[in-house]
């Protein structure tokens, strides 16, 4: 279907027009672009039935000598992740135009890309393209960080880059493996590498598991796979933490609901409780240094491994409930951890510290920006009638139901987010204003446009996220329905 | 064969062209020449015509190589024009050079018959051994000439001596009676036969430069003329992989056990060593030159897992390598200016100074580094799949292994290209051919990364 295709392709068109023309005009090319993008993306969702088939299929033969086809399609699953994708890149091309930005059409042609290859590996119907849009996407945000990120980035950036780069080619050599395992003349399509994997052996499907795990653990990142992650978003542009935090993150889990939970089974079966527990260990960890951090945007990357460590142990709990609150709390946690970073942002410029204990007072002299921060963190620890509330009732609900002891400890997320977030809001807005903050202005227009749109989602998804939850309901029920018939049928 | 002939044509006029007074055409010329010469390779596709009682044979594996040869001589020569004209000296003289030993490598990659590969080969080598040396004020470039003619004469004489056994042994130099021979009288070999075969393995791993013969390759890489180095490391190297592959596939493939354990090691050092020793090296065209003979660790993967069903896969890698190299060098001869010796200082915020070069520079980095989506990406991956299906797994771990040590290296040149503060914070300008260069670069490296198939279906 074209407009899979127009999706896909569109943001990449306009980035090439970026690079080759560098308009003077390049921010106000790729918003529009973007919004074009999102308005595309709501129709979907408009037209889009809600079965559990997968919609708008494209598949063409891409390179027949290793029998790559370029196929991409939608169901739920990827619709919501779409529409995550869609909906923050224009918000965070908007964020930035406060600053200026060096060599600006380079990155905002860079933020397209980037926006093309998140769209691609939502999309990619067959295992080596998901792979290649997989790597592409590594491609952009690395240059994002490496030209305008912050001291000592050099280093920073290359660790986050080869640490990537070597947990993704275990997933290439068990796609490849699953590919020869594949009948006749060997194809990459999704079906049949699902059938190749549950055929296999357990041993063999435990090998899968772990390779692909890896790969999808340290994009997460899941402890103790994490160790790149908060020195990447601490020196990476507020633009590229976005990306980052917002959207790329959620291609491991993605890649979990899609890749490995349908793919072997039995090997999850064997190893899912050990991923839930890394996932639960990550939580309780990644909480605790959160507490102890002094630098603002340090803390918010620890607690994006917290959250990030829920989302993943409730989707392996294999229940509809874990992997649909997965879903809901992905789309929460991108709009949150956005706004955060953008608060953060704001702070930072204006008061050029990011040090908690040097801010203080600042509910004083800026009340808007305390009342948005105050819905963003009430989004972020989950209170009732926030988008946060939705998604970690459901993952804490399932992970109980899972195993309860687990379950107990997870839930631990609740006040240990509660504690790092207000002692935050404490250091930060309440007090009395110092010299830093004395003369802090409140938000301007483009703030608030970025800034009012989120505290709207949050509010509206929490308090009725029923339409989302709809929308990947019957993808998620299929998905696990062959779960269970298939581990029945091993047992 | 009418595109040899139009290239042994070329060299003439260009010797012509001091006397009759137009050099300032010649590259223009050559260029039209080339392209031509690829264009006749059409009307013998398919017909696998024999030249000079089999001495040579124009089937499509000789074809395809061929205009892969033309093809990347064409861009040579567009990157080394203004190389010629800051060097009015002798221009005619070594744009002839390089012909000839264009000539030689369409000789090495169409021979049926091992005394025409051994002419190849020298006509090739005789012509390098004066291009390294044809910086004559630098000790550097007299060193690497020297060291050149030294190493080469040495595989020639291995190379000769091999050849001479295996004639005395099967009666014959064409390498497809030696082959029929082999197969009918496969328990009868005398035992030289097989001192013969482990003689040409390395005399023609010295021109491959494999490891344990890979030793002159940095140093004389590092003391030619960039643009000598960027001629040797892509048409040389496509010349010499199409010899070793013709010589293995084609003449000796049923005695397969004699030479495949020794090549196995060969492949395991070639992929190991140079991508190690990289690491270490501050000199770029010392890192590009171990990266240079890394690669055809990967290459003599495929060969090792497959040796007769590789040709589309050593194709498509030579000419995704092939262009990579081209740009990279094209970036380093721009960058480095007068100067002898280039450390990756050089490539301080390049990124500032011209973006266009930048760019496509790190292209050509990531397609070396194998990072998808660009053909280098496609290249390993080819290889490695190809190496699963025929079970040498543990080949392709360590070869996955150097790979991520390649990304290291590659990445140290990327790294200071955005990251470092420039040394001199002026503009790089370069000429409107080097920047139309650079982007012709750019596109074909999208190109052959999003056809692959287009490369493939010339070969196999």
């Amino acid at each position: 279907m074209f407009i899979t295709i127009f999706l896909l392709f569109f943001p990449l068109l306009v980035a090439l027009l970026l690079f080759a023309f560098k308009p003077a005009q390049a921010k106000m090319l790729a918003l529009v672009a973007s919004i074009i993008e999102l308005a595309v993306s709501l129709y979907l969702v408009v037209i889009f039935p809600r079965t559990d088939a997968v919609q708008f299929v494209v598949d063409v033969p891409w390179v027949r000598a290793f029998g790559l086809h370029f196929a991409v399609g939608m169901d739920g699953i990827s619709l919501l992740l779409v529409l995550l994708t869609t909906l923050l890149v224009p918000f965070i091309i908007l964020s930035s135009f406060s600053r200026t930005i060096e060599k600006a059409s380079t990155f905002y042609g860079l933020i397209l890309v980037m926006q093309m290859a998140l769209i691609g590996v939502f999309c990619a119907l067959d295992g080596l393209l998901f792979y290649l849009f997989w790597e592409i996407a590594l491609i952009p945000i690395y240059f994002i960080c490496l030209i305008w990120g912050g001291e000592d980035r050099g280093r920073i950036t290359f660790k986050f880059f080869v640490y990537t780069l070597a947990g993704s080619l275990f997933m290439l050599v068990a796609l490849v493996y699953l590919y020869f395992q594949t009948p006749g003349t060997h194809t990459f399509a999704m079906q049949a590498l699902y059938e190749a994997g549950r055929a296999l052996p357990l041993y063999e499907q435990s090998l899968i598991f772990w390779a692909m795990f890896v790969a999808f653990a340290i994009k997460m990142p899941v402890f103790p796979f994490h160790t790149w992650q908060p020195d990447t978003y601490t020196v990476a542009p507020t633009q590229g933490t976005m990306l980052l935090s917002g959207i790329m993150l959620k291609m491991g889990i993605y890649g979990v609901i899609r890749w490995l939970l349908p793919l072997v089974p039995a090997g999850v079966a064997a190893w899912g409780f050990t991923a839930v527990v890394l996932s639960v260990i990550g939580i309780i960890y990644a909480s605790c240094i959160a507490i102890v951090q002094k630098d603002f945007k340090r803390l918010i990357a620890y607690s994006s491994v917290a959250h990030v460590g829920l989302i993943s142990a409730g989707a392996f709990t294999l229940s509809t409930i874990g992997v649909q609150g997965a879903m809901i709390q992905m789309l929460s946690h991108g709009i949150v951890v956005f706004a955060l970073f953008y608060i953060i942002d704001i702070i930072s410029q204006r008061t050029k510290t990011r040090t908690l204990s040097e801010l203080g007072g600042i509910r004083n002299v800026a009340p808007v920006l305390t009342t948005v921060f105050v819905v963003v963190m009430l989004g972020s620890v989950a209170l009732p009638f926030t988008s946060g509330f939705v998604g970690e009732f459901l993952l804490i609900n399932s992970v109980f139901q899972y195993h309860g002891v687990l379950g107990v400890i997870a839930g631990l997320t609740i006040i240990l987010g509660a504690v790092y977030m207000l002692r935050t809001f404490q250091q930060s807005m309440s007090g009395e204003t110092n010299a830093v903050t004395a003369r802090f202005a409140d938000l301007t227009t483009q703030e608030k446009l970025v800034l009012y749109p989120m505290v709207l989602l949050i509010l509206v998804i929490g308090i009725y996220p029923a339409p989302l939850l709809e929308i990947s309901e019957p993808a998620v029920a299929s998905l696990l329905k062959i779960y269970s018939n298939l581990s029945a049928s091993v047992k | 064969m009418n595109a040899l002939l139009v290239i042994c044509g070329l060299s003439i006029v260009s010797l012509l062209a001091e006397i009759a007074n137009f050099k300032k055409w010649l590259t223009a010329i050559v260029i039209l020449g080339l392209a031509a010469a690829a264009a006749l390779l059409v009307q013998d596709w398919n017909t696998s015509v024999s030249y000079f009682s089999d001495m040579l044979v124009f089937d499509n594996f000789a074809l395809a190589f061929t205009g892969l040869l033309a093809f990347i001589s064409i861009l040579w020569f567009w990157m080394a024009s203004d190389y010629f004209q800051a060097q009015p000296h002798h221009r005619t003289d070594r744009t002839s050079l390089i012909i000839f030993s264009i000539v030689g490598a369409v000789l090495m990659a169409s021979y049926n018959n091992m005394a025409m590969l051994f002419l190849g080969i020298e006509i090739l080598s005789l012509s390098l051994y004066v291009l390294a040396g044809s910086n004559k004020d630098s000790l550097f470039s007299i060193e690497a000439a020297f060291k050149y003619f030294l190493m080469g004469s040495f595989a020639t004489g291995f190379l000769l001596m091999g050849i001479a056994l295996l004639y005395g042994a099967t009666g014959s130099f064409d390498i497809r009676e030696i082959a029929a021979f082999t197969t009918s009288h496969a328990d009868t070999l005398p035992s030289f036969f097989y001192a013969g075969v482990l003689m040409l393995l390395v005399g023609l791993a010295f021109k491959i430069s494999a490891v344990p013969f890979h030793f002159w390759a940095p140093d004389v890489y590092g003391g030619a003329p960039t643009t000598v180095t960027a001629f040797m490391s892509t048409v040389v190297k496509i010349g010499a992989l199409a010899a070793f592959y013709r010589m293995f596939a084609i003449g000796l493939p049923s005695t397969h056990s004699t030479w495949s354990t020794i090549l196995m090691v060969i492949t395991v050092l070639t992929l190991v060593l140079p991508n190690i020793t990289a690491v270490y090296q501050s000199h770029v065209k010392r890192i590009l030159a171990y990266s240079s003979v890394g690669h055809v660790g990967y290459i003599l993967l495929a060969f090792t897992a497959d040796p007769t069903g590789a040709s589309g896969v050593v194709y498509y890698y030579l000419a995704s390598y092939a262009v990579a190299s081209i740009a990279a060098f094209s970036v380093l001869h721009l960058v480095e200016g007068n100067s002898e010796s280039i450390t990756i200082e050089y490539f301080n915020g390049l990124f500032k100074r011209n973006p266009l070069l930048a760019v496509g520079l790190t292209i050509a980095l990531l397609s070396l580094a194998g990072i998808p989506p660009f053909p280098g990406f496609f290249g390993k991956y080819m290889v490695f799949a190809l190496a699963i299906a025929q079970g040498y797994t543990p080949l392709v771990i360590v070869a996955v292994v150097t790979s991520l040590i390649g990304v290291y290296y590659y990445f140290r040149i990327i790294i200071a290209m955005y990251f470092q503060e420039p040394q001199q914070a002026t503009p790089l300008p370069v000429s409107g051919a080097q920047r139309a260069l650079a982007f012709v670069l750019i596109i074909l490296s999208f190109a052959l990364g999003i056809f692959p198939d287009a490369v493939l279906s010339l070969i196999q």
